[in-house]
């Protein structure tokens, strides 16, 4: 379980979180949504042990990951940002081969795991530089799976993919969560939330203001409370989709 | 040791005995007249340069493969720490003072300036390398920031040096100086600079993971498991050993740093940690074939290596500059 108990975060004197207490668990694919500037992308940093809290704690399994040394945390925790921008013209298998960096090993079959799930073995020999934005978020995520950790954590993943670019990789992160492991993803997209995680966090002002399954924490009244929106789901379940209420 | 070693390692082996036999006075590898003076002039005068630029530029090389790995640019450069303008103060006192006729005075004064560089660099921008509050970048772009100021305030004094020099002679020592050379180097100059170099190389080989681990970005970097701190540390006290101690017996030679990295890349996978040792051994071939050849060159004065280098290195910059702009770097 991994866990952030009463957690305040500051940057650039800034307070960005604020008493945030969430729980997470393996096995399931967990949304943080919120607004711009709600603390979404600080609080999967901090979850990752690379923000500083200036109150509470991060825990996994009960151990503080600040306490960890940074290698085996890394072990544990992998973590996708948002924009990754590669310094070098480095080909596909080298990329992915950097996340075995926290265990010194080549881990050949950790690495030919990954290339293989992302469906990347036609790419293997390709230079960064030339990779589609939806290759490149698949050998992104690569990489985070040779490291085999049991936490994936995600920074707006999904964000200048398009549709069915989308929908492959949410696929991929259900398939990371049914092998065991546990998936926080940061999203815009509410109907992505609802859709696909198992729970959801909404953030507001550096604030937790709703908790639960994508039903119980993305209702109407959040929604309009957080987002200033009228809106409705329509749909079935797994299928929703959210239209705003024209004025 | 990957095939872009293997290349340079076997130029460098060519290279060494056209080095020995190259100069104003051509030593035949199968004449027998003048067998006296040729072991003299080989065993004091061209093995220890030789040895001296296989040093200098395996350092620099080293170096600056290490700071454009760090720096995530294929235009940094070994000087922009700051730390060989500050070892180059150093020496310049030392002229100015009048401590350079010991053989011991400008390296001990040039190392006391790279060392000082490393104590700024750390003070000045040590604290802010992503302590898990800084905002992403913002440690590396500072560290860079701090190193650029060092190195302007380094070059501002040693212009001051220059202009207020106690004596005409002093000041034609300081700049014939500073534009780089190992002519009239001997062991003693070899003793100073290899062991420095081969510890800062070492050094810098600790942090060839970490500077792979960069290529996704710093706080990438982090997330693998990439202490900010110990990876500065490494890199200043591995550039201070290998710029500093080069400067330190040979004065300013630049470009080798930014040029080097460049030829031994498009041979290895990219990555940084691919790079180090070919572009040690690159920068040994490239510092040893400049100064066989400026030896030979038909001047009436000899060259200096440093210039001879920066007429190399600036029309190389300028050529890399105009390949970004079109978008092949």
């Amino acid at each position: 379980m991994l866990e952030a108990n009463n957690l305040s975060i500051e940057r650039g004197g800034r307070r960005v979180l604020s008493d945030v207490s969430a729980a997470f668990a393996a096995g399931e694919i967990t949304a943080i949504v919120g607004p711009n500037g709600a603390g979404k992308s600080s609080l999967v940093l901090a979850l990752a042990g690379l923000l500083d809290p200036v109150g509470g704690a991060v825990t996994l399994d009960g151990r503080s990951i600040h306490a960890l040394p940074p290698r085996e945390r890394a072990r544990m925790l992998g973590y996708l940002p948002q924009d990754t921008d590669i310094a070098w013209d480095v080909a596909v298998e080298q990329l992915v081969a950097l996340g075995r960096l926290p265990h010194g090993d080549r881990g050949r079959d950790e690495v030919e795991a990954a290339i293989s799930m992302l469906a990347l073995e036609d790419l293997r020999h390709r230079p960064a530089s030339r990779l589609s934005g939806g290759e490149k978020a698949r050998v992104l995520l690569a990489r985070v799976l040779a490291g085999t950790p049991e936490w994936v954590l995600a920074d707006e993943p999904l964000a200048a993919l398009d549709l069915a670019h989308a929908k492959a990789l949410t696929e991929h992160f259900r398939e990371i969560a049914d092998s065991g492991s546990g998936v926080v993803l940061v999203v815009h997209d509410l109907a992505v939330a609802m859709n696909c995680a198992d729970r959801v966090i909404v953030l507001s002002d550096g604030k937790c203001v709703a908790t639960g399954t994508p039903a119980d924490a993305l209702t109407q009244e959040i929604i309009k409370r957080v987002w200033g929106v009228d809106a409705d789901w329509l749909g079935k379940p797994g299928q929703h989709a959210l239209v705003i209420r024209r004025p | 040791m990957n095939r872009a070693a293997v290349i340079f390692a076997a130029l460098l082996v060519v290279l060494v005995p056209i080095s020995l036999l190259a100069g104003r006075v051509w030593i035949s590898p199968i004449g027998a007249e003048g067998t006296a003076n040729a072991a003299l002039i080989l065993m004091e005068l061209r093995l220890p340069r030789a040895v001296l630029a296989i040093v200098i530029g395996a350092g620099l090389g080293a170096a600056g493969a290490a700071m454009q790995g760090y720096l995530r640019n294929p235009l940094a450069d070994p000087g922009l720490f700051g730390i060989a303008p500050m070892a180059a103060l150093g020496a310049v006192a030392s002229f100015w003072f009048g401590l350079a006729s010991s053989s011991w005075g400008v390296p001990v004064f040039a190392l006391a300036g790279a060392a000082l560089a490393m104590a700024l660099l750390a003070a000045i921008a040590g604290r802010s390398v992503s302590d898990g509050r800084a905002g992403a970048g913002g440690g590396i772009a500072l560290f860079t920031l701090a190193g650029l100021m060092i190195a302007s305030l380094a070059g501002a004094l040693t212009a001051l040096a220059i202009t207020m020099a106690p004596s005409a002679f002093a000041m034609s020592q300081i700049v014939m100086w500073l534009n780089g050379a190992i002519t009239d180097r001997s062991w003693a100059e070899v003793w100073i600079a290899a062991p420095l170099t081969l510890a800062g190389i070492a050094v810098l080989m600790l942090a060839s993971r970490s500077l792979d681990a960069l290529t996704l970005g710093e706080e990438a970097a982090r997330s693998l498991g990439v202490d900010p701190r110990r990876l500065l540390f490494l890199l200043v006290v591995g550039t201070a050993l290998t710029v500093g101690s080069g400067v330190a017996v040979a004065g300013i030679i630049g470009f080798v740093g930014l040029i080097v990295p460049h030829l031994v890349r498009p041979l290895t996978d990219r990555l940084p940690s691919s790079l180090l040792l070919p572009s040690a051994l690159a920068g040994a071939c490239l510092v040893l074939l400049a100064d066989s050849v400026v030896r030979v060159l038909p001047l009436v004065t000899e060259l200096r290596l440093g210039i001879a280098l920066s007429l190399i290195g600036a029309p190389f910059f300028l050529w890399l500059l105009i390949r970004m702009r079109k978008g092949r770097l």
